[in-house]
C-alpha cells in the first residue's frame, strides 16, 4: 500500500523549507493549482492548507472527473435507464451529481436500474450472467481509468458480448491544462500534477506545455509531505527564474509513464472536443471509442448528441475549477448549496473542491 | 428536506439527524427521547433503569468476526453500558423472510445465545414474524434491553470541561471494513475481522476505578468517531491527534481504496470515554487490562473551541472533523 502518513520529523523539515522559500518571495503572493481531485481532498484531509505560508495560495482544478462531467451526460444516462430499459452502472459519486433537473439517484428511485461498481469487471461480469439485460458502463475519469474501459471494450469485443455498452465521459488532463493556461483570468504561478495521472503519462508528457508556457510543474503523489514537497520545488524553481518539469513521486512516477496502458487507451478510444461542466468544450480534451469498437458505444447505438452542459443559476462552479474564487467566494456556498443539498457538481463529489472544503473547514469556518 | 426518504437518511450522518429532530422527536414529544441519547433512563422508587432497542439490517447476514445476531445482542448491550448500566434482560424480535436457510437461522441463534452469555444477560421475551419472499434480506431483527444504572451516577454531554481527555478502548474502523470488503470483494483486507463485541464488562471496569470521572461514554457505530465526538461537543471543541488514533493498516488502505474516512466508518466494539484528566491514566489502566480494552488510548483533549471538533494531522496541520452527511454506504448493522 502507498505510505499514507508520514514521518512526523519528515513533515516538519519540509514545513520548515516551505517557509524559508516563501519568505524569499516575500511581497509576491504565489498561487499554485492542484490539477487533481484527489489532491484536493487530501490537501484539506491532511491539514495543509493551514501550514502554507501567508503568501502561498493553494487552489484547486478541474481534475474531479465527476464534477466536469457536464449535466446533459446525467440526462442522457438517465434517458436511456428510464425508457430504453438498460442496467447502469458506474463509479459511485456519479449517482448523486444532478443532471439539469434529476440525478441518477433520483432515476433509480424512479424504477432505473442503476447500480455503484469498484470496477470495470463487474459490468462485464453482469453484462456475461445477463445476457437478456443490456448494461451500460458510465466511462468516467481521466488517463487513469480509461485504460481500464479500454480493456473492458477489448475483452467484450473479444468475448463477442452483445449487450455490454460504455457512454464515455472520458477526458485527459494535459489539453485542460493548456485551456486554463490560455485562459487570461485565471493567474497561475505553477501546478501541482496529479501522481495517478502522471503514473500512466508519465511525467515528460507535461514537458511540451510547460516549456511553452514557462511554468513550473511538480508531479506529487497523495500525502501531505508530497504536497509540500512539491510545493517547495515549484517556489524553487521560481525563486530560480528556471520553471522546469519536476517529479517528486519518484516512487511511482517515471518520465515515460506506463506505455502499454497508453497504448490501450490509444486503440480504443480517439481524441475529440468534449464539454467540461462549468468549463465550456475543450478541443482534443475527450476520449471517444474509436469506430472499430462502435458496437460497444452508447454514443452510437443510441445516436446521441455531444452532452450539452446547464450550470444553474448562481452557481460558480466553473470559476472555482479554474482557481479563479475559492468555494466560499461562491454566493450560493454552504447556503443553497451544501452536500446535502448540492447545486454544482463541485459540492457533490467527495473530491469536489466545494464538498472537500466544507467538510474539512466547517463551511468555511476559520480554525 | 425532500418528500422522500433515501437510503441516506439511515446512515447515522446529518440526514438521519435531521429524520430524527423534525419528523420523530415532534410527533411523539417524549422528554427522553428528546435528549437522543443512546439509552433513555427510567426512574422507578430508588432504582434508576437504562432502556433502549436497536434494529438490525446488515447484509450480509454473516461476515469475519460475526454475524447479524452477535450484532443484535451486542449493539443494545452496548447502547446501555454507554450509560453505565449493567444489562439486566433483553427482548428479541425476529423479521424472517420466507426462503431462508434454516441451517444459517439457527446459526445465528446460536450466535444470539452464546453472545447473550458471554455478556451475562438472558434474553426474556421475543417475538417472531416471517415476510414473504422480496420483503426483507433474510432476516432483520430487533433488541430491545433494560440495564441498572449505577446510583448516583449518570454520563452525558453536560458535565464535560475544557481539559478532559478522550480515549478509545481499541483500533477504529474494524467492523465497517469488514463487512465493506466482504459484500466488495476487496481481498487485501479479508483479514479484518468485525469488532462486534459487548462492552457492558469493561465499561464496569472503568467506572469501578474512576468513578462519576467518566463524565461521557459513546459507542462510535454508525457515523464513526465523527458523528458520536459532533454530538458531544455542543458546549466544547474537541482535539483528536491523527497519530495516536489506532488504525490497522489494512483498515486504512481499505478507506483509501473506498474514498472513506476512518473517523466515520462504523465500530461496534468501541467505547469513547470522555474523563477528567486527573483520572485519565486510572481509566486507560483499566481498560488496557481488559481484553477489549488492549490496545485502548487517548486520543484527544477537550478544549472551549465550542462546537468544533478538529483533528491535528499526523504532518502537523490541523481539519474539522464534520459529521458525516450520511452516505449511501452498504448496510453494515
Amino acid at each position: 500500500m502507498p505510505k499514507t502518513y508520514s514521518n512526523r520529523n519528515d513533515a516538519d523539515r519540509v514545513v520548515e523549507l516551505l517557509k524559508e522559500s516563501a519568505n524569499r518571495l516575500a511581497g509576491r503572493v504565489i498561487k499554485v493549482m492542484e490539477v487533481c481531485g484527489t489532491h484536493t481532498v487530501t490537501a484539506q484531509a491532511a491539514g495543509v492548507h493551514k501550514l502554507l505560508p501567508a503568501n502561498v495560495k493553494l487552489l484547486s482544478g478541474p481534475g474531479c472527473p465527476v464534477c466536469v462531467t457536464p449535466a446533459g451526460f446525467i440526462d442522457q444516462v438517465i434517458k436511456l435507464a428510464l425508457e430504453e430499459n438498460v442496467h447502469v452502472m458506474t463509479y459511485g459519486d456519479m449517482i448523486r451529481v444532478p443532471g439539469v433537473n434529476d440525478s441518477l439517484d433520483d432515476a433509480r428511485r424512479r424504477g432505473a436500474k442503476v447500480s455503484v461498481v469498484y470496477s470495470v469487471n463487474d459490468a462485464l461480469e453482469r453484462a456475461r450472467k445477463n445476457p437478456d439485460q443490456r448494461v451500460l458502463f458510465l466511462g468516467i475519469g481521466f488517463e487513469t481509468t480509461a485504460p481500464a474501459t479500454a480493456y473492458a471494450i477489448k475483452t467484450a469485443q473479444k468475448e463477442s458480448l452483445k449487450n455490454f455498452l460504455v457512454l464515455s465521459a472520458h477526458k485527459t488532463i494535459i489539453p485542460a491544462m493548456e485551456a486554463l493556461l490560455e485562459d487570461p483570468e485565471t493567474a497561475v504561478d505553477g501546478f501541482l500534477a496529479p501522481g495517478h495521472v502522471s503514473v500512466i503519462i508519465g511525467s515528460g508528457a507535461y514537458e511540451p506545455l510547460m516549456k511553452r508556457y514557462q511554468q513550473p510543474c511538480v508531479v506529487a503523489g497523495f500525502d501531505g509531505t508530497q504536497m509540500l514537497m512539491g510545493l517547495v520545488r515549484i517556489l524553487l524553481q521560481i525563486i530560480a527564474e528556471k520553471p522546469a518539469v519536476e517529479n517528486v513521486y519518484q516512487s511511482r512516477v517515471n518520465r515515460e509513464g506506463n506505455r502499454s496502458a497508453r497504448e490501450l487507451i490509444e486503440e480504443v478510444f480517439a481524441p475529440a472536443g468534449s464539454v467540461w461542466r462549468g468549463l465550456g468544450e475543450i478541443p482534443q480534451s475527450g476520449l471517444v471509442i474509436r469506430p472499430e469498437f462502435g458496437e460497444f458505444d452508447a454514443g452510437k447505438v443510441f445516436d446521441l448528441p455531444q452532452p450539452e452542459d446547464h450550470d444553474r443559476p448562481g452557481c460558480r462552479c466553473g470559476d472555482v475549477l479554474k482557481g479563479i474564487i475559492t468555494p466560499d467566494d461562491c454566493p450560493l456556498f454552504a447556503k443553497a448549496c451544501k452536500p446535502s443539498t448540492p447545486i454544482g457538481a463541485c459540492m457533490v463529489s467527495r473530491e469536489g473542491s466545494c464538498s472537500a472544503y466544507y467538510k474539512y473547514r466547517n463551511a468555511g469556518v476559520e480554525i | 428536506m425532500s418528500n422522500e426518504i433515501k437510503l441516506a437518511h439511515g446512515g447515522g450522518g446529518i440526514l438521519m439527524q435531521e429524520l430524527i429532530r423534525e419528523n420523530i422527536v415532534p410527533a411523539l414529544k417524549s422528554k427522553s427521547l428528546m435528549e437522543l441519547a443512546d439509552s433513555a433512563r427510567l426512574d422507578v422508587d430508588n432504582i434508576s433503569l437504562a432502556f433502549t432497542m436497536d434494529g438490525f439490517v446488515v447484509d450480509p447476514l454473516i461476515f469475519p468476526g460475526g454475524d447479524i445476531g452477535r450484532l443484535a445482542v451486542c449493539g443494545t448491550i452496548n447502547d446501555l453500558a454507554a450509560r453505565g448500566a449493567r444489562p439486566l434482560a433483553l427482548s428479541l424480535g425476529l423479521i424472517i423472510e420466507e426462503g431462508l436457510c434454516l441451517e444459517i437461522f439457527r446459526q445465528i441463534m446460536d450466535s444470539v445465545a452464546r453472545t447473550a452469555r458471554e455478556a451475562d444477560v438472558e434474553v426474556v421475551t421475543g417475538d417472531t414474524k416471517v415476510v414473504e419472499r422480496g420483503s426483507a434480506s433474510g432476516i432483520f431483527i430487533t433488541t430491545s434491553g433494560v440495564g441498572q444504572m449505577r446510583r448516583d451516577m449518570d454520563f452525558g454531554p453536560d458535565r464535560i470541561a475544557a481539559g478532559d481527555v478522550v480515549i478509545i478502548n481499541g483500533y477504529i474502523g474494524d467492523h465497517g471494513i469488514a463487512v465493506m470488503s466482504l459484500r466488495e470483494g476487496i481481498s487485501f483486507v479479508s483479514t479484518v475481522k468485525s469488532d462486534v463485541a459487548p462492552l457492558a464488562e469493561m465499561v464496569g471496569k472503568v467506572l469501578d476505578m474512576c468513578g462519576p470521572a467518566v463524565k461521557c461514554m459513546k459507542d462510535p457505530t454508525r457515523g464513526g468517531l465523527a458523528a458520536n465526538l459532533n454530538e458531544i461537543a455542543r458546549k466544547v471543541g474537541i482535539l483528536l491527534e491523527e497519530d495516536k488514533i489506532p488504525v490497522r493498516n489494512q483498515v486504512r488502505g481499505a478507506c483509501e481504496l473506498l474514498g472513506l474516512d476512518v473517523l466515520s466508518v462504523a465500530n461496534e466494539g468501541k467505547m469513547l470515554f470522555v474523563v477528567s484528566e486527573k483520572e485519565a491514566q486510572k481509566a486507560l489502566e483499566a481498560l488496557n487490562n481488559h481484553p477489549l480494552g488492549r490496545d485502548a488510548a487517548i486520543i484527544g483533549r477537550v478544549d472551549d473551541k465550542a462546537g468544533l471538533v478538529r483533528l491535528k494531522t499526523s504532518i502537523g496541520g490541523e481539519r474539522i472533523i464534520d459529521t458525516p452527511y450520511g452516505e449511501e454506504l452498504p448496510r453494515i448493522c
